[in-house]
């Protein structure tokens, strides 16, 4: 296993590599560039640009700029910011807890409502509340997220004005727990809504599975409970792919939900990106980029792990 | 029920005279299974029904989408306007039915991209195996370790904004991954059977070999991805274009209307609500063929009828 786990982090380097190299293309390729905001002012002359792209190294070759954007990445040096003239580092771990804050509620919300439906539809499969469970996590699967957002918006905070229309608490205010709760709710249950339809499709269609098993039939032979048959039993086998899947949701505790974020008005990861994308801020959006697809790497490889530690059939040479 | 089933497995076993019956027979009893699947059924319905819609926009509506009216602002929904009018006095009805026919062909020609794109790498990596695999999977890896939706809108930024014919082309191009895979692993499952060792020998050349012998055999799976991409793919670019990186205005998409929608929510819900209603809509017939499909093409998969 340690030399599996090694092997695939070995790898993980040239993908990463690749990954960074292509995200600095794309870059480069887009017309404008961060100079763009200067062009058509007066007070800067051409000049000017051309003396601010050399103190930033845009004037070099594009591997050149590559290799030492690259070697200042590794040494912890990730630059800075062209709009906020801040360390990207800095901006990183200003933003990282807000979307913790909003994706790990979401993520304990979403698994803590997924698991007993997904379990209680499978046991009781073709019962009314199994239609109805199903068909309502397929409505929200064929839901886009952020329709769903306004929707929520419209309903709860337009027509009732029962909670806030965004933001992560009210401007001007001391911390109160009760205003930051209120705040959570619409976002998360935007976010959370469309994550329960997908965990309880996984979790019943695994569950189902293991429930025609031979050894479930076994411990019940032994005079078992139901209860204890499918909550310790069932459950135990039935729990790997979801954990896979869990594990590969992952690096959204980091990345964020950008739409949701957007919609929000959310002062998270997602909206750091926005901001960086729309404004040319290369240096944010490679420290972003790079980050984003390390942790995408590690999830992937994590899911394996679990499973294989889940799952002693699964072995890996 | 599992009566059928077996009867129909039987007939399958019965030795059978010419093997293009047998072929036929398969997809017709595909065919079949696939009309058990109500909702299945019902999606096509529905989706036909909204592809009529759009196509034949220009006919059913009075309404010009793009002209603007400033003595209509904000109608609600009425005989004359059954979903009501925008901040610019536009029908929403007439701008909804031409925006289906970005939507609804954004879906379809990208994953026709995707499929094609994926076919053809999945083929290569998994018929000529060796090295040229390797590096093949290796770029899969790659993309696939890609946050999408933010590969995206930086392509967005790149466009400025992205016309029908731009998105069909990224979109296609950051979504073959998968298909390429599942073509993979079928080709490797197949490459060393005796039925293709038995078109080998009686001189079949490689490209007969692929488009004849294996490549049908992955075709069930293929269709599945793709119908399910579609649906993918409406959502995706919606959301483009309601960050207002897609389709631009003055010409409608589904996205992009409720873009418009999120500053006057407050005054005219109307203009939130039908537009992703559509995309529901769309999205969940969609979803619904894909199971049914699934069903259909693979009856080992376990039914799970909703």
């Amino acid at each position: 296993m340690t030399t599996y786990v090694l092997r695939r982090l070995i790898q993980a380097v040239p993908l990463l590599l690749g990954i960074t190299v292509v995200s600095f293309a794309i870059l480069k390729a887009i017309p404008g560039g961060p100079m763009a905001a200067y062009e058509g002012n007066p007070n800067i002359t051409d000049a000017d640009i051309r003396r601010l792209e050399h103190a930033l190294g845009l004037d070099q070759p594009v591997h050149i700029q590559y290799l030492s954007w690259l070697t200042a990445f590794l040494t912890g040096d990730w630059g800075y910011s062209y709009s906020s003239h801040r360390a990207v580092l800095t901006e990183i771990m200003e933003r990282f807890p807000k979307t913790v804050y909003l994706m790990g509620t979401v993520y304990v919300v979403t698994l803590l409502v997924a698991i007993p439906i997904g379990i209680l539809t499978a046991v009781r499969q073709y019962s009314w509340f199994d239609h109805i469970v199903t068909g309502t996590t397929f409505a929200f699967l064929s839901t886009p997220t952020f329709w769903l957002g306004l929707l929520l918006i419209i309903v709860f905070g337009l027509q009732l004005r029962l909670l806030p229309l965004g933001g992560m608490a009210t401007l001007g205010t001391d911390f109160d727990i009760l205003d930051r709760v209120r705040h959570l709710i619409l976002p998360v249950a935007t976010l959370s809504l469309v994550g329960i339809g997908r965990y309880v499709r996984f979790l019943r269609a695994s569950m189902l599975e293991t429930l025609t098993q031979d050894y479930l039939r076994t411990a019940r032979a032994k005079g078992l409970g139901e209860r204890i048959v499918v909550a310790r039993h069932a459950l135990k086998n039935a729990s790997i792919p979801l954990v896979t899947v869990a594990a590969l949701d992952l690096p959204e505790l980091f990345v964020g939900a950008l739409v949701t974020e957007q919609i929000f008005g959310w002062p998270g990861m997602g909206r750091l990106y926005w901001d960086a994308a729309t404004r040319s801020d290369y240096p944010v959006i490679m420290g972003f980029l790079a980050v984003a697809a390390s942790l995408i790497i590690l999830a992937n490889l994590a899911a394996d792990v679990f499973y294989a530690y889940l799952d002693p059939r699964i072995r890996y040479a | 029920m599992a009566t059928l089933r077996s009867s129909r497995v039987l007939a399958r076993g019965v030795a059978l005279p010419a093997s293009s019956y047998r072929e036929r027979g398969q997809w017709r009893m595909a065919f079949e299974r696939f009309l058990e699947h109500r909702l299945a059924v019902a999606g096509i319905v529905v989706l036909a029904l909204l592809a009529l819609l759009s196509a034949f926009a220009p006919l059913l509506s009075p309404y010009n989408p793009e002209k603007t009216n400033l003595l209509l602002i904000f109608e609600s929904p009425s005989p004359s306007h059954p979903m009501g009018t925008d901040s610019l006095g536009r029908d929403l009805a007439t701008r909804i039915l031409y925006g289906g026919r970005v939507s609804l062909s954004v879906g379809v020609l990208a994953i026709a991209v995707a499929i094609t794109l994926g076919t053809l790498i999945g083929g290569i990596a998994g018929f000529y195996g060796r090295w040229i695999d390797a590096v093949l999977m290796r770029v899969v890896d790659m993309m696939l370790s890609f946050p999408r939706l933010f590969l995206l809108i930086l392509f967005g930024v790149f466009f400025k904004g992205m016309t029908l014919g731009v998105i069909v082309i990224v979109l296609g191009l950051l979504s073959w991954m998968p298909t390429s895979r599942l073509v993979r692993a079928t080709f490797l499952s197949l490459k060393n059977r005796d039925f293709v060792e038995a078109a080998r020998s009686i001189g079949a050349r490689n490209r007969d070999i692929i488009a004849r012998h294996i490549l049908p055999n992955s075709l069930a799976p293929i269709i599945v991805a793709a119908t399910l991409g579609v649906a993918g793919a409406i959502i995706t670019e919606s959301t483009l274009s309601f960050l207002g990186l897609g389709i631009q205005p003055p010409t409608p998409s589904w996205g992009n209307m409720l873009k418009d929608a999120t500053s006057e929510m407050n005054q005219a819900p109307w203009t939130a609500i039908f537009p992703g209603l559509f995309i529901f809509l769309a999205v969940v017939s969609i979803n619904f063929i894909g199971d049914g499909l699934r069903d259909a093409l693979d009856p080992r998969h376990v039914t799970k009828r909703i």
